[in-house]
């Protein structure tokens, strides 16, 4: 095979093969992308679902049963098909072009990488077609609720997150490896692009929380068709075992969906403020203690399980710790922005949007962090409006962001900026729309995850559902919007954007199917 | 082709990934079909056939992928930086196993020293004794909560019998590997064949002595997966051992076939150094698992 098709040197292979059997970093990138868009498009239909039926007070038009497998899917959908993939998609295109790299280190690891994910979605979404319906348990599958008490489907559930595992720890590996060897020679690591850091700590975040995913579905899977009791107290496990060991796994995973956000933003702002990042270093710092902290805060997911006292204060204080890194590198994009000769093309209007909207979501974060007050909390909207403020207007807004500011870049076509701004601006006010009213409902104490709710919170949960309609469809603009440039655009020139920096600036545009076949020179700053 | 320093080699399309994942998707999918109609009483012959297909593949990927990079180095188109690719590759890779198995470890201290004193009434949650009154506490815990599910375990494996003959083969087995590897690096060929079919015997010797143990667990002491947090701790954690002892000697064997083919080189032998790498993994695993799990 690779003695015939030596076309290291030529431009891409013709046809759906070029697809399957490609090593290109670009075309992994871009098939990265479209997944996430797909799935984006299909966890989105299911929060359509969800918010239909709560558009009013009773059961009007899903059963609850099918209701609980819509807010399951719909979470797993989103941060493993949506966000995850969104981001390794935008890896795959940019590190090797931000630090001058040929492709990624392991190319054909890179490509298994990818294929394994659509595999993967397959078998998780094959569960709704099956008796006794998809996961029905919440995207936190809490034993027993999916051990003892699930759908027989969950075993394919288990496996499909097998596979994401492997789809993801492979991922993580190849771009970890990349950035520590295939820096062009000159750059050291305190030169790189921040969004090259962002995506190091973050590669470095999954391999090390993966697996131990990969640990507890293995577990619940022994306890289902094995016989062993992990979670089950009458043979001497404990279910909130299991809740040890999914926080463990899935704080750093809140955080591996943030942080390229945070890398994204970081290379935004000050290309649209014409001014150096402020304080490069505390940000590289700042990142790095937040990826630390990851690992010891898991418990303040779990305040009310009965914790020992002991343990409740731990985990309150070092949740807090976190807003300490996070604050600076807030600070620091606003002190980028201070004094500098701002415009607000779409991806800036984002990347602000990200900095208002993900320090609201982190704001409700803290709350959470407040053990007692914790327990008042705990399980109600005010949690789900907190997630979704920095998932949404956090992580997906990072990723528009990411595409309006690279889409040049990556097929040489200048994007509809109109359309971009309108895009945002029904965006700004359908995430506000939807996410704000359930602060006061889950205050109020409106429960998460029931299909029908008390009469007192339907004007807010309508203004939700109306918000939520208008944001998902909006989204329809950015496809039409993403389509349009790349098939008939005006053509973009080599850097787009005045005050950017970085090396992917320095190759035309569309960059070239194979970028820096001989390493660049650092450029001094 | 540039074979300078600078040159990084991009391998042309490649059809083994895109065969590894359809492999994957048949070996797991085949698996949950199989478990699917276990759990329904049924024998599902066609999610049998789903899944050994998928092993089929798999194992095809393996060796046609393997072979293509063997080609491929021995043709001489991978460059030092290639080498470190691969160096910082598989030492990721080693880490993420290790995280698997800090999860287990993990469920097991976690189990001793919380979840268990709190059910047989200490501590801080001592309160969950009221679920089982007559509940007592120890480690090894022979006897779970609710033994009608659970039976009871008459005893469990000594530690000072088979598993210490096995951490000895293991450590052994360690040393021996670094002895071929050494041969390796001096260029003594006959040294690193008689060094490394030691080590694959040691590896199997252990392999052997553990099927042993497990029939004994079975058979004669009641310690099976299905008695409580012991066994299953005890088999999940010396289990995955045993399948990375596994996959050691596969990866061994294989080194193995290609010093006699006459591959590696005195100064370029990553995958020997890699194999070395995974199977030294391996037996600390094992020297912290004979520590926490037979021993304390």
């Amino acid at each position: 095979m690779y003695e015939q098709t030596k076309t290291a040197h030529h431009g891409p292979a013709k046809g759906l093969m070029r697809w399957i059997l490609t090593t290109n970093h670009k075309d992994i990138g871009t098939m990265y992308l479209v997944f996430s868009l797909m799935m984006f498009f299909i966890g989105g239909t299911m929060a359509f679902v969800i918010r239909a039926e709560l558009f009013q007070p009773g059961l009007q038009l899903v059963r609850p049963e099918f209701f609980n497998q819509m807010t399951t899917m719909h979470g797993l959908i989103m941060v493993f098909g949506a966000v995850m993939p969104a981001f390794v998609g935008l890896a795959n295109w940019q590190v090797p072009l931000m630090i001058g790299a040929p492709d990624m280190a392991l190319p054909r690891l890179n490509n298994w990488s990818f294929w394994i994910l659509p595999f993967a979605f397959l078998m998780l979404l094959s569960t709704l077609f099956m008796d006794g319906g998809a996961p029905n348990f919440g995207w936190t599958f809490y034993a027993p609720l999916s051990t003892t008490y699930a759908p027989p489907s969950v075993t394919f559930f288990i496996f499909a997150i097998h596979m994401m595992g492997i789809s993801s720890i492979m991922g993580a590996i190849n771009i970890i490896v990349t950035i520590f060897n295939m820096r062009t020679s000159g750059m050291d690591l305190m030169q790189m692009p921040m969004f090259v850091w962002t995506w190091l700590i973050t590669a470095f975040l999954l391999i090390a929380v993966m697996p131990v995913l990969a640990a507890v579905v293995t577990m619940m899977l022994m306890d289902i068709h094995f016989g062993t009791s992990f979670f089950n107290a009458a043979g001497g496990g404990d279910p909130v075992l299991f809740q040890h060991v999914f926080w463990f796994f899935a704080h750093p995973e809140v955080y591996i969906m943030v942080l390229p956000a945070f890398g994204v933003v970081s290379q935004i702002i000050p290309a649209f403020s014409r001014k150096p990042l402020f304080g490069y270093a505390s940000m590289v710092y700042a990142t790095a203690s937040i990826a630390i902290l990851s690992f010891v805060v898991w418990a303040h997911h779990m305040f009310t399980v009965g914790l020992p006292l002991g343990g409740e204060l731990f985990f309150m204080y070092s949740t807090m710790l976190i807003a300490i890194p996070t604050g600076v590198k807030v600070f620091n994009w606003i002190s980028t922005m201070f004094k500098g000769s701002m415009t607000f093309e779409t991806p800036m209007l984002f990347a602000i949007a990200f900095i208002v909207l993900f320090t609201i979501g982190g704001l409700s974060g803290l709350m959470l962090a407040i053990a007692p007050a914790d327990f008042q909390y705990q399980d109600t909207y005010f949690v789900v409006a907190h997630f979704h403020y920095v998932l949404v207007p956090g992580s997906v807004f990072g990723i528009f962001a990411a595409v309006y500011y690279w889409l040049p870049k990556w097929c040489g076509n200048m994007y509809k900026e109109s359309m971009g701004k309108l895009h945002f601006w029904l965006s700004i006010i359908g995430v506000n729309l939807t996410f704000f009213p359930m602060h006061f409902v889950g205050l109020a104490g409106m429960p998460r995850r029931i299909p029908d709710y008390a009469l007192q919170f339907a004007d807010f949960n309508m203004v939700t559902s109306i918000g939520a309609f208008l944001f998902g469809a909006t989204q329809l603009l950015f496809v039409y919007n993403v389509i349009h440039t790349v098939r008939s655009g005006k053509k973009a020139p080599q850097k787009p954007w005045e005050g950017a920096e970085g090396l992917e600036w320095t190759v035309p545009s569309p960059a070239p199917y194979h970028t820096f076949t001989t390493p660049p020179a650092a450029s001094e700053k | 082709m540039d074979h300078s320093p600078e040159h990084y080699y991009v391998p042309p399309q490649s059809h083994w990934p895109i065969i590894g994942a359809v492999g994957l998707f048949c070996t797991l999918g085949g698996t949950a079909l199989t478990l699917h109609s276990m759990q329904q009483g049924q024998v599902s012959l066609f999610s049998q056939i789903i899944l050994y297909s998928g092993v089929m593949i798999m194992a095809g990927m393996m060796y046609g992928w393997f072979a293509n990079v063997i080609a491929e180095t021995r043709k001489g188109l991978y460059s030092r930086q290639l080498d470190f690719s691969f160096r910082f590759g598989m030492s990721w890779f080693i880490f993420s196993e290790v995280m698997f198995f800090f999860a287990f470890f993990g469920a097991l201290f976690y189990v001793r020293f919380f979840a268990l004193p709190w059910l047989g009434g200490e501590g801080d949650k001592g309160i969950a004794h009221m679920l089982w009154p007559d509940f007592t506490a120890v480690w090894p815990l022979l006897s779970a909560p609710d033994t009608e599910q659970f039976p009871p375990i008459k005893e469990i494996i000594n530690p000072w019998h088979v598993p210490v003959i096995n951490t000895v083969l293991l450590l052994t087995s360690s040393l021996t590997l670094t002895l071929a590897h050494k041969a390796l690096k001096l260029g003594k060929r006959g040294m690193i064949k008689l060094w490394l079919t030691i080590t694959l015997m040691l590896g199997l010797s252990f392999l052997a002595l553990q099927v042993v143990e497990y029939l004994e667990a079975y058979q004669h002491l009641d310690l099976t997966l299905r008695s409580g947090i012991y066994g299953a701790t005890f088999f999940l954690l010396t289990g995955f051992h045993g399948v990375h002892v596994t996959i050691g000697s596969i990866i061994l064997f294989v080194l193995l076939i290609r010093v006699f083919k006459g591959h590696f080189t005195k100064e370029k032998h990553f995958a020997f150094e890699a194999g070395a790498w995974y199977w030294h993994f391996v037996d600390v695993v094992w020297i912290i698992l004979f520590t926490v799990v037979y021993v304390l």
